[in-house]
Parts: C-alpha cells; sequence; structure tokens
C-alpha cells in the first residue's frame, strides 16, 4: 500500500539522502537501486565562479526524485526559518525537512526552537517534515503547530546505532497511530530499517549507512528489501511474544509420553 | 561602501542586490538570497539596497541528509 505524505503518495517507504557518496554517479545509482522516490538536498553558500550547486542540481532534477530541502545546520529558529524560505524559492517546493540542532555532540534537535519554527513555517504554507525526538509532548506541539508528519530519530545523524530508544517509538507509533512517522537518523543497518517498519512505522530516512557503506549500491539495494521486508511483516501481524516457551510440534501423541 | 557575502568582505559600488549578484557573477545562476537575515526572494532583488555593511548570504542547492 502506498504511502501519503501531504498528500503526496508514494511507493517507497525509503527516503534517501544524497551526501558523503564517494562519487555523483555512485550517488545516483544508489538512489536507482533503493527505489527512493523522495531525497534529500540541503543548501550552501555558492560562489558566483565555481557554481558547485549548479551541477549538483542539474543531476538530481534528471534523476526524477522527488526532493526533500532540509534545514542541516540551523542553531536558530531565525535561521531556520529564513534557509526554508530559500530552499522553498530554489527547490521549488513546500516541502521542507525542519531541522533547528541544538547540541553539536549529539545533533539532537533543539525541540523548543523547531516546535516555533515549525509553527512559522505551517503558518506560511510549508509542508514541515520535523526532525524531532519520541518524546510525546514535543510531537503533540508540532502536530497542533500544523505538522502533518512526524520525523523522530532512531539514534544520532550518523552513528549507525539504530533504535536507541525501543520504548520511547513504540510509545510515539501507539500513540499517534494515524499520523505517518518516519524515522530519521542513525540507521545502521538494514535490520535496524527492517526493525522500525515492523513497529510500525511508516517509512525510514537515512544517508550514511548507503553512503558510507563499501558498496552503497548493494547497501541501498538491501536497506530497500528490508524495509518492505519490515512493513510486510507489520502488516502481516507479527505474533505476540511470551517469556516460557511454547511447543510448536503437537504433545499430543508424542511417542514414550506417559503423562 | 564595504558590505559582507557569504562572509568574505566584498567592496561594491552596487545600488541593489541585483546590481551587487551581478558584480559577482551570479548571473543566470540558480541562487537563493537572504539579506541581513531576512529572505530577498529573486522577485525583489531590482528593488532591494544594499547599504554599508549589509550581510549577504548567496546559496545554492547542494546534497544533503
Amino acid at each position: 500500500m502506498s504511502l501519503d505524505l501531504y498528500g503526496t503518495s508514494v511507493q517507497s517507504r525509503l527516503l534517501l539522502g544524497t551526501s558523503l557518496y564517494p562519487s555523483p554517479a555512485i550517488m545516483l545509482e544508489s538512489l536507482k537501486a533503493s527505489g527512493a522516490e523522495i531525497a534529500t538536498v540541503s543548501l550552501r553558500r555558492e560562489s558566483g565562479t565555481e557554481r558547485a550547486g549548479q551541477a549538483f542540481w542539474s543531476l538530481i532534477k534528471d534523476s526524477g526524485v522527488r526532493v526533500l530541502p532540509n534545514t542541516a545546520g540551523c542553531k536558530t529558529v531565525k535561521e531556520a526559518v529564513t534557509t526554508a524560505q530559500m530552499a522553498r524559492e530554489l527547490f521549488e517546493t513546500p516541502w521542507v525537512k525542519l531541522e533547528v540542532i541544538g547540541e553539536d555532540d549529539t545533533l539532537q534537535p533543539d525541540v523548543f526552537g523547531l516546535v516555533e519554527a515549525a509553527r512559522i513555517l505551517c503558518s506560511e504554507g510549508f509542508e514541515v517534515f520535523p526532525y524531532t525526538t519520541e518524546d510525546l509532548v514535543v510531537a503533540e506541539k508540532l502536530l497542533a503547530a500544523g505538522c502533518e508528519v512526524l520525523m523522530p530519530w532512531g539514534a544520532p545523524i550518523g552513528s549507525g546505532r539504530g533504535l536507541n530508544n525501543l520504548y520511547g517509538l513504540r510509545s510515539l507509533r501507539a500513540h499517534f497511530p494515524k499520523v505517518p512517522l518516519v524515522v530519521d537518523a542513525g540507521i545502521g543497518l538494514p535490520s535496524h530499517a527492517a526493525q522500525a517498519m515492523e513497529l510500525g512505522y511508516d517509512a525510514i530516512l537515512l544517508n550514511t549507512a548507503v553512503a558510507k557503506a563499501g558498496d552503497p549500491v548493494a547497501m541501498a539495494r538491501a536497506f530497500a528489501s528490508a524495509t518492505d521486508a519490515g512493513r510486510t511483516a507489520f502488516e502481516a501481524e507479527p505474533m505476540e511474544t511470551r517469556d516460557m516457551a511454547a511447543p510448536s510440534t503437537p504433545v499430543a501423541g508424542t511417542p514414550f509420553w506417559n503423562n | 561602501m564595504r558590505v559582507t557575502v557569504n562572509g568574505q568582505p566584498h567592496e561594491t559600488a552596487a545600488a541593489t542586490l541585483a546590481e551587487l549578484l551581478s558584480e559577482l557573477n551570479y548571473d543566470g545562476a540558480v541562487v537563493a538570497t537572504a539579506l541581513n537575515g531576512e529572505f530577498a526572494p529573486k522577485g525583489q532583488r531590482l528593488n532591494l539596497t544594499v547599504s554599508e555593511n549589509d550581510q549577504i548570504e548567496v546559496i545554492a542547492p547542494m546534497k544533503g541528509g
């Protein structure tokens, strides 16, 4: 079944970043292998003579993916809002992956600034994808601000640690059963992606785990399979876990059984 | 007058943001701009006056996660 994000329907539940690849060609091959229909992009200062950004933008446009511009590196509400406004003009999309970074070591969101920036951007017609934590109260406030998608972290950006707070992520899913939830950041292995999807998350956003793999294209394919497998498992309704063993082979008729 | 463009000092006689961009060889480039921290839309660059000590950002698409 397709995923609906602000009225846009996509088949792939894997969103991929465009940074850190060994080359632009490998980035494009990885995008294709992942099946991702949405790719994150960013904004940086441009020199009038070098124009590095123009070449990158041509590549991405030709690939046919839908872009989700981020506000990476922004540490204040003002920076994030201005960056989002510039992104909307450049990329011609109301979508923005809103990042307001609160701490350098963990790159964790400044959730206070995030909520305020989300409120401003939503009121200006942006369709905000907030990079947040698994905190339920923050999630409530982001939804009240006008966000229709939430993107909690699995672990710090680029750490590859997987799902650090399984209970928190499970609670968030249970609390907001109808809101599209995307695990964004911290995914290191396809098994992490599968685990998040098995919890009922709607999609996975990752970059480093593919870009920094020895073979990014093969890893992109692995993540696509894992994301699909996790989603299928969720829809198939996993069994309940239990503490004690329960024999799967029928007990009745067991040879030499005397009880 | 002296302004700052992308964090670097720049001496200019440009009266508007559009003139400044042209002076810096951005003609035809896909860029977005901010003037003193505020978004400066493409359609307003002709009318936005550049003044001494202004801080200008000129940004373009880039890879991101």
